[in-house]
């Protein structure tokens, strides 16, 4: 029998209530007494030296209340980065100044030039429209290849060039080099992992509030980290200290990343709030996202590995340019190198593996963190020069990748991280069951009778996630600490209050997070809530992405919650007159080990609050602790995935027929949500691999700029239910954090992705249309009937 | 500046709107019925799905001024007489058809127009219908179980079919 209450049980999302009644109170139902709307003016050019803004007509415009620009934030901090690379020359990456308004270039389209604020969001729009720009057009860099270039158009003039850093990590070069000369044959794969826009349904949104009396800021932000903005914001960009700034960031819909970093429109309503002594207001449009929400991916690679006579992986090399866009991004700069070359090993023992990144300055849109950030450019590199070597060498590429295997643990990586735990060979006997290998020629001689093309791909996958040890962050570039923090309120009638660091944007944390300390405590869940999002409630946490809330987060709270247990014990001893070390709880209830004496945890929690018959002397009264948890290593979901694809080789068309999901997330707390996770990040894996692309002309336009533009799975474009599972029953938990949980968060937008593509290039050797060895995604029908017609 | 009367889940009410105001507009900022969403601007995404005398419709589409004299209801009136969720909304929560909730409000809106014409849609049928609406969280095959349940489907049979 499942459970049906505690750690593994899949009890119902108790926030669903108010978000299936449109109770929810997201940013944009936030409206603050006196409110003015505040209206970006943006570039529509992708480069252009400002020679003058001229307000003056519009400053007079009706409702106007002020006007904006770069000038007026000539004194405040620019958006900072927070990782700082390491060039393999040994210098600091380039860091060029990210201002909140444009100051004496545009460097993208959408860069933000003139902010309106008025009455009115119509009056603040068309006041815009009075604004008179006087921009010199410079010619753009889009591709990034031409960025480095001797002589291209520079990005940042004070820069010597487009190159934020040149990166080199992993085995040197000379092993390397060696093993490839060693090598029995070499595989060589160029690709591109296309450009993304996050897209959560949610537009972003901020409102600055400022009190006079008080000298009190308050932002309320789409934001999967209030701390961090608050960090970020109040210490390098407005100089707000800590004590007087608050963010809130009530429910938020959706963030896969994207609404992790710290934006410009928060620093300016934070910043024009006090200006204008008004609070300001500022609601993205969907078009407006597309050019002001950091976008994801954007790698150009090329990886070759290294075999030996018999198979086994001797070296892997890459080198990959990675668009960082005008500016840098809050952890931009991490995405491409700690969170891509810690995971080139993959799931296999290669003895030798070099990561080359180059990071490109371009006049694009800055590039950061999305869903994966990183180990989808390293799984899809990786699995799919794999697949490609199997089908040079004429072997079964499930064979290929088994007889590679890491299979001993803890294993320590070429590339500096130590794998804690793991079982590949177990998701990938889960897979191939669930996928039913042995049925596919099969369904491939069915597809065939239909004029189809049908193709198996399956890939593995690991990540690193519960992002991370501080003291190894710190010493690879960050410049935060990435541990989290979480209080146990207990209150007087033995109710709970959980106040938590991370932050619910659809991961279920008000519902799942109970279920642990519930447990542990023995009560009822109804008895536990979950408070997160307010700086001015919640302790100092990091906020959620990564997939860390349950691993880093979820830890902090096991500790607290055992800190309540030891205080609890003593309590419970001094009223049973018995010393605490013979005191056990359970169901609630603490008992003197041995007797039938025993009170209740209502009763524990009353005494500590009416402490009349209380130690005193030796305790505190009250029954509240907060734990900070810090991660001894990151967590290593792991996993192995599988699909099959129609092809039409008359369109091109590709159709996902059937798939299968086998991962390894360690101990799950609540199988249901967990599952929810993975149907999510495979969806977004699906839309990658078939239908999203960001695209830019070659001025710097910005083509995909509306969801009329850019593909996103909608319902008919992800398997029927009955050719569809998601299983995570190998677990392997994880050795180092309390709960022994590893994290599910991306697992789906990174192990999907390959997995299309293998299965789409199956089909067409299938069909003898061999000469096709890789179709850069999306795969759209448009490119595959180019690749079978050799176009 | 037009007066506009309209009945929204149940009452009557009015109010003075420009021209240009759209209906989501209206209903949130307005009525301060806040359940409908604004996701895409363009009528793609579905989060703004109201009913409009019984059909769905995207409120972001529409002029608050065309709604004069409509039945509007909106997610805030779906829920039964007593506070509890209706069997579309329950089914939602039931099956997890919902993770951040943002676009839920117009996924019950659509579901609830789609099984009023077609009361046990198959699962082609519902993903189908499903066009014109987005939802970026549960790559919604939770949000077809959750559907084909409300419609009274034994939904573990239709998966191993």
């Amino acid at each position: 029998m499942p459970k049906d209450h505690g750690i593994g049980a899949s009890p119902k999302r108790r926030e669903d209530v108010r978000f299936l009644t449109g109770a929810g109170n997201y940013t944009d139902d936030i409206n603050v007494h006196g409110q003015a709307y505040v209206h970006f003016l943006r570039s529509d050019m992708a480069h252009g030296k400002i020679n003058s803004i001229d307000t003056s007509a519009a400053e007079g415009m009706p409702g106007v209340v002020r006007i904006f620009t770069g000038k007026d934030f000539e004194g405040v901090g620019g958006l900072p980065c927070g990782w700082q690379v390491t060039d393999k020359n040994g210098d600091p990456m380039k860091e060029p100044p990210h201002p909140v308004l444009a100051q004496g270039k545009v460097r993208h389209v959408g860069d933000p030039i003139a902010a309106v604020v008025a009455d009115s969001l119509e009056q603040a729009r068309t006041a815009a429209e009075a604004i008179v720009l006087d921009i010199e057009e410079l010619p753009a860099v889009v591709d990034m290849a031409k960025a480095l270039q001797p002589g291209a158009t520079k990005v940042h003039d004070d820069l010597a060039d487009n190159l934020c850093y040149d990166w080199q990590f992993g085995t040197d070069t000379e092993t390397t080099d060696a093993a490839f000369m060693n090598a029995a044959h070499v595989t060589t794969l160029e690709l591109v992992n296309n450009r993304l826009v996050a897209n959560p349904m949610e537009p972003r949104v901020a409102v600055g509030d400022y009190s006079r009396a008080r000298d009190e800021h308050t932002l309320y932000t789409t934001s999967q980290n209030p701390h961090v903005i608050r960090l970020l914001m109040g210490a390098f960009v407005l100089g707000i200290p800590e004590h007087k700034l608050r963010v809130v960031a009530p429910d938020v819909g959706g963030g896969f990343g994207t609404k992790i970093f710290h934006y410009a429109e928060e620093a300016f309503c934070t910043f024009a709030a006090k200006a204008c002594n008004r609070p300001v207001k500022w609601t993205s449009t969907r078009s407006e996202a597309f050019m002001s929400d950091a976008h994801g991916r954007d790698h150009v690679t090329k990886i070759e590995l290294a075999l030996d006579k018999d198979n086994n992986f001797l070296a892997v090399r890459t080198d990959t340019l990675a668009n960082m866009g005008a500016y840098l991004s809050t952890f931009s700069s991490s995405v491409p190198t700690w969170l891509h070359g810690t995971l080139m090993a993959g799931n296999y023992k290669t003895p030798a593996v070099q990561v080359n990144v180059k990071a490109v300055f371009t006049n694009t849109v800055p590039v950061d963190a999305y869903r994966g950030a990183g180990r989808p450019e390293a799984t899809f590199q990786l699995e799919r020069v794999i697949d490609k070597a199997a089908r040079e060498l004429g072997v079964d590429p499930i064979a290929l990748r088994r007889q590679n295997f890491i299979t001993q643990f803890p294993y320590a990586t070429p590339v500096a991280v130590e794998y804690d735990t793991g079982d590949y060979e177990a998701t990938m006997a889960k897979m191939e069951e669930l996928m039913d290998i042995k049925g596919f020629a099969a369904r491939r001689a069915e597809s065939e009778k239909n004029g189809k093309l049908r193709g198996l791909g399956v890939n593995c996958f690991i990540e690193a996630c519960g992002i991370a040890p501080s003291n190894l962050v710190g010493q690879l570039g960050a410049r935060a600490g990435l541990y989290d923090a979480a209080t146990v309120r207990v209150n007087a009638t033995g109710s709970i209050s959980v106040l938590v660091g991370a932050h619910s944007h659809g991961q279920g944390h008000e519902t799942v997070f109970p279920q642990v300390v519930a447990e542990m405590l023995g009560i009822d869940e109804s008895m536990v809530d979950i408070v997160h999002g307010d700086t001015s409630k919640i302790p100092f946490g990091m906020g959620t992405y990564g997939s860390r809330s349950l691993a880093v987060c979820g830890s902090a709270m096991v500790r607290a919650t055992e800190k309540i247990i030891n205080k609890a014990k003593k309590i419970a001893g001094h009223l049973l007159e018995a010393s605490d070390a013979d005191i056990e709880l359970k169901d609630g209830k603490f008992t003197v080990a041995g007797t039938d004496k025993s009170v209740a945890w209502g009763d524990v929690t009353l005494a500590a609050y009416v402490p009349h018959n209380y130690p005193l002397e030796d305790i505190e009264p009250g029954l509240e602790e907060t734990a900070f948890y810090d991660p001894a290593n990151f967590t290593y979901p792991a996993g192995a995935y599988a699909c099959e694809v129609e092809v039409d080789p008359d369109t091109g068309k590709v159709t996902i027929e059937k798939f299968v999901s086998a991962d390894d997330f360690g101990n799950v707390v609540n199988p249901m949500i967990v599952e929810g996770q993975v149907h999510g990040g495979i969806a977004q894996g699906i839309g990658q691999a078939l239908l999203e692309n960001c695209a830019y002309d070659e001025n710097g336009q910005l083509l995909s700029a509306s969801y009329m533009d850019y593909a996103m799975p909608r319902a008919d474009d992800i398997p029927h239910m009955a050719n569809y599972v998601v299983d995570h029953s190998c677990q392997t938990p994880c050795t180092h954090n309390p709960l022994g949980v590893k994290g599910c968060g991306e697992a789906g937008a990174i192990g999907s992705p390959p997995t299309v593509v293998n299965a789409v290039i199956d089909a067409l050797h299938s069909g003898g249309h061999t000469h096709v060895s890789h179709i850069d995604m999306p795969v759209s029908p448009s490119r595959v009937w180019a690749a079978i017609n050799g176009q | 500046m037009t007066k506009v009367t309209m009945t929204v889940n149940g009452k009557t009410v009015s109010g003075e709107v420009k021209g240009n105001t759209l209906l989501t507009e209206f209903l949130r900022e307005d009525l301060r019925l806040t359940g409908t969403h604004v996701g895409c601007d363009t009528s793609q995404c579905g989060a703004c799905v109201v009913h409009v005398n019984g059909e769905a419709v995207k409120s972001c589409t529409m002029f608050a001024a065309e709604a004069d004299g409509a039945e509007v209801t909106t997610i805030e009136g779906m829920a039964n007489a007593d506070g509890s969720l209706n069997v579309i909304q329950q089914a939602f929560q039931d099956y997890h058809g919902l993770q951040c909730g943002f676009c839920t409000p117009g996924m019950v809106m659509s579901a609830a127009a789609l099984l009023k014409e077609n009361p046990k849609p198959t699962e082609a049928e519902v993903r189908d219908h499903l066009e014109g609406n987005i939802c970026r969280c549960t790559g919604y095959h939770n949000i077809v179980r959750a559907i084909m349940a409300a419609s009274g489907q034994d939904v573990p049979a239709v998966a191993a079919e």
